[in-house]
């Protein structure tokens, strides 16, 4: 009866381990299917004409040479859309924002109309042609200063708009906190500054609407990470009815977040596919999406501990000014207007905090929650790991040996916070320890002592952060109304292969492989046999998306759930094909024996071929071998990690070099080691760029200056050093398979441990804190003795 | 203006407008969509083939420029159903997670090893140094490339 199921070995796991990824033959081919490879009989392409202001009044808007162009199909103006009633549509803050804008601009870049034609050239010929008369108002550039009386209000959208106040939002106690600083032996102060970055996967943002204006029927194919999500704002804001909207995102060239809001661009081309009936296409060009998509970052941050002579932290309290842009377009759960920056108390047992928080709008792009933030933890963790090492310099202690005093015990978990977040599982001091081990710790002191004495700049920088991933529990956390489960659907072939759909979708993450090796964990049927669907509305279950690192804490606990249920279902298959009863059967991953006689046993291929084939089923039990369920997690998971950042500084041309970083980092239960530490490695990139590298800059009329991957430098092979890695494992008791999730801890985690680095090198110079990003220019101040904020 | 090369192997020609980029003439007239368009001003690189072998950003190539040369894009890496060393060493090294910058970096490196069959890791970073992967941090593309030296000859490609 049984059938020889495949050995599993250690390239080809059935279930958990390094597995080759599923994706790979198709992409290393150029075999895949991004947004722009999409071409549709009879498709037409979309590009948008945009100000070249921050901040003036549209005072006409002259299309009639551009609609008087051969090729060109349509013109269409922010006048155009009212007349629709699409001229705005809401944000995922319940804010609202421009389609094509009507009143004013309000950032440079801005849509203001857009064109459609018969190829992208001409499209892109007639913007030129469009002439828009516009009326110079002062920008607003400047966050400190945009809740000052005297400067021009920037939402006069809003009825009984009067300032450029976003909202204030406080966590923590502020009474318990200023009693700890009250009687502290050492109190430290510094202002921080997270500057404004934004994600720029290789691939831009884009979409092909097909809207059939006989039947109703729309397909967005997008770049999207959250096909589901966004399928339901359109039918909010387009009042289409969701059943004939279908999203689809193929394959996805990075995301990083970049890809979670709905932008201006995806809206026009449903606009123009529905006033045109054909096809439209539209795809940013690079300085678009730098210029226009969602940023991240932007935070002002005071941060001061409070600490005993010896080191013991008592508290910390943060008061930050965040720059909201010109639309509060924060992709975050709405009762977290701040998203998770809550958890700025880091790792460490501490007696009090407290943080309170000015949201503004100023002229620039919108967005805030993008970029691989885990929803402003990096914000967080930037904050306390920056202070921590402020604190050791003003003790003159070794900052490795201050975090080991200070970190959150093993016996203190499941620890709940000061400011009220439930670390679910933690063992903290093993990782630093093995970090420190894995670099040499104490030996890279030595010879940055050695150094010193002969004046060369070495530095050694750490961090030690705690994530919070997993958005999250349904009775805390929604988008726009959305609770944040997400669905999975196991079906099981008559032959025992099988297709699991996911509400989630990669951009590289690998989802097509690890979400397979779950279900092969979970039922034992290799994961070749496992066709992993996704990134289509139509052809998935309801479910949130990818970002905030949750895929694998959603909806892989999802996919271990159905798998389970799946799983509960063969075993009463099993029991009947087997006549004996259900608990006289066990598990042997793949197969059901009889206890105590092994050799009366069926495979899952088996119980899938009796569930659809002929002859009577145990009483009760429904053909097909199949469910379905969504997971409604029960709080987040806590991944965390130690960094070690080694860096060299030229003391004549003040450039930083990464010599050396180690990475230590614990998300639970591996799925499969090698795509951790592949997710790993493009953090620690991310956190090079943003220490030494990538800033999105302003100057003073509110031009971006940063439109374009000149300006906008992001680390190259020579700038990024062989990462050295290791994990340790401590699974999350709340996670059905224990995994707790890894795609944004290392963007989260390696930032503050480079700019650490270099401060620790600039040393002898008596630098206390320097602002990202680190670039020569700003090292070389530093070492000068000034303190140019980037903001 | 008419246009003609030799794509893979194949002699294509075509009239196309004398500004047509190469990226575009390659994506959307020839319809290989393979070769990815990512930045406009040569920084990214994820547009990159090879021209006569050599690797060239084709999002600033004139398709006319490329009149008379032998083009080859990643479509032409997989011969007679073998797959190149470096797609094979891109896939056993995970140097690949997005899949987006892969057909540039790809292409990079079949023109570094043709050259220098056995790079250190420092040239293999000065090489594709001018193209950017915002998936990987560049270790296991790095690992990739040698895995493809140690385990592949050197495939003539382009000439």
């Amino acid at each position: 009866m049984t059938t020889t199921e495949p050995a599993p070995t250690e390239e080809r796991p059935i279930g958990f381990g390094k597995l080759l990824r599923k994706e790979d033959p198709r992409l290393i081919r150029g075999m895949g299917n991004f947004v722009d490879d999409i071409q549709l009989k009879g498709m037409l392409h979309l590009a948008i004409l945009r100000s070249p202001m921050a901040h003036a009044k549209i005072v006409s808007i002259d299309k009639s040479a551009a609609e008087a162009m051969e090729g060109v199909v349509a013109v269409v103006t922010g006048e155009d859309l009212a007349g629709h009633g699409l001229a705005w549509m809401p944000t995922l803050s319940n804010d609202v924002q421009a389609v094509l804008a009507t009143d004013k601009v309000r950032f440079q870049h801005q849509e203001v109309a857009f064109v459609v034609a018969t190829d992208r050239y001409i499209a892109r010929d007639a913007l030129e042609q469009i002439d828009v008369e516009y009326e110079w108002i002062d920008p607003v550039v400047d966050v400190r200063t945009a809740m000052n009386p005297d400067v021009p209000v920037i939402r006069t959208d809003l009825e009984g708009k009067t300032d450029n106040h976003v909202f204030d939002w406080e966590t923590g106690d502020a009474a318990a906190t200023q009693a700890v600083f009250d009687n502290a032996d050492v109190v430290v102060k510094q202002e921080v500054i997270y500057p404004r970055s934004h994600p720029a996967p290789m691939e831009t943002c884009g979409c092909v609407a097909d809207l059939n204006r006989v039947s109703g029927q729309l397909n967005l194919w997008s770049t999207t990470q959250a096909p589901h999500a966004h399928r339901t704002v359109y039918a909010l804001v387009a009042g289409l009815p969701e059943h004939k909207i279908r999203v689809i995102a193929p394959d996805i060239g990075g995301g990083f977040g970049n890809k979670v809001p709905i932008y201006p661009g995806y809206v026009c081309a449903i606009v123009a596919s529905l006033l045109i009936g054909k096809p439209v296409k539209w795809m940013e060009d690079r300085t678009e999406n730098l210029v226009t998509t969602g940023f991240a970052r932007d935070y002002v941050m005071q941060g001061e501990i409070a600490a005993t002579k010896e080191g013991k932290i008592l508290a910390i309290r943060t008061d930050v000014l965040a720059d909201h842009g010109a639309f509060n377009g924060v992709a975050a759960p709405v009762k977290y207007p701040a998203g998770f920056f809550g958890v700025f108390t880091g790792s460490y047992d501490i007696e009090a905090a407290y943080c309170s928080m000015k949201a503004v709008y100023t002229n620039k792009a919108p967005g805030g929650v993008a970029y691989a933030c885990s929803f402003r933890i990096t914000e967080a963790v930037y904050l306390v790991e920056r202070m921590v090492d402020v604190l050791a310099l003003e003790l003159d202690m070794d900052s490795a040996e201050l975090r080991l005093k200070n970190l959150i015990k093993e016996d203190q978990f499941p620890y709940e916070t000061k400011t009220g977040w439930v670390y679910d599982s933690g063992n903290y001091e093993p990782a630093l320890r093995k970090a420190m081990e894995m670099a040499g710790y104490d030996e890279l002191r030595r010879e940055q002592a050695e150094k010193r004495e002969r004046g060369e700049l070495m530095g050694i920088g750490l961090s030690f952060f705690t994530e919070a991933v997993g958005a999250g529990p349904r009775k805390d956390m929604d988008i726009l109304g959305l609770g944040m489960a997400d669905g999975c659907e196991l079906r099981i072939h008559p032959t025992g292969k099988a297709v699991v759909r996911l509400s989630v979708k990669t951009q590289g993450q690998g989802h097509e492989t690890t979400f397979a090796q779950i279900v092969a964990e979970e039922i034992g049927i290799p994961p070749e046999d496992i066709e992993v669907v996704h990134g289509d509305t139509d052809n998935t279950p309801f479910g949130l998306g990818t970002y905030g690192s949750r895929s694998t804490p959603v909806s892989g606990a999802a996919a271990a759930l159905v798998t389970r249920k799946v799983r509960d279902k063969a075993q009463i298959i099993a029991s009947g094909m087997l006549e004996v009863s259900v608990a006289d059967l066990e598990w042997n991953k793949g197969s059901f024996s009889v206890k105590g006689d092994p050799s009366k046993s069926v495979t899952i291929q088996d119980i899938a071929m009796k569930a659809h084939g002929a002859g009577d089923l145990p009483e009760g039990i429904e053909g097909g071998l199949e469910a379905q369920i969504c997971y409604n997690p029960e709080n987040l998971t806590y991944p965390f990690g130690a960094y070690i950042c080694v860096v060299d500084v030229d003391p004549g041309t003040a450039e930083v070099k990464v010599r050396r970083f180690i990475a230590v980092d614990d998300c639970g239960t591996q799925i499969n080691p090698m795509i951790i530490e592949g997710q790993v490695h493009g953090g620690l990139a991310d956190g090079v760029g943003m220490a030494l590298m990538q800033m999105i800059s302003f100057d003073e009329d509110g031009n971006c200056l940063s439109g374009s991957l000149m300006e906008y430098l992001i680390p190259t092979a020579l700038e990024t050093p062989d990462w050295e890695t290791g994990h340790t494992v401590t699974p999350s008791p709340h996670h059905p398979i224990g995994a707790k999730g890894v795609g944004e801890s290392a963007t989260v985690g390696s930032p503050p441990a480079v700019v650490n680095a270099v401060v620790d090198a600039l040393r002898p110079y008596g630098v206390k804190h320097a602002d990202m990003p680190l670039t020569p220019s700003r090292v070389w101040e530093a070492m000068q003795g000034n303190h140019t904020p980037p903001i | 203006m008419q246009v003609n090369m030799n794509i893979n192997g194949e002699a294509v020609s075509e009239d196309v407008e004398a500004r047509t980029l190469l990226v575009h003439f390659i994506r959307d007239d020839v319809g290989l969509t393979g070769t990815h368009w990512g930045c406009d001003t040569s920084n990214c690189g994820t547009c990159v083939v090879l021209i006569d072998g050599e690797p060239v950003k084709s999002c600033t190539t004139l398709a006319a420029m490329a009149s008379g040369h032998d083009i080859t894009t990643v479509e032409g890496l997989e011969v007679d159903n073998v797959l190149d060393p470096v797609q094979e060493g891109f896939m056993q090294c995970h140097g690949l997670q997005c899949g987006f910058c892969t057909p540039g970096m790809m292409l990079t490196a079949r023109a570094l090893l043709n050259n220098n069959p056995n790079p250190s890791e420092e040239v293999i970073r000065e090489a594709i140094s001018g193209q950017i992967c915002r998936c990987t941090g560049y270790s296991t593309i790095v690992r990739s490339i040698q895995w493809a030296a140690e385990h592949g000859t050197p495939v003539s490609v382009g000439n």
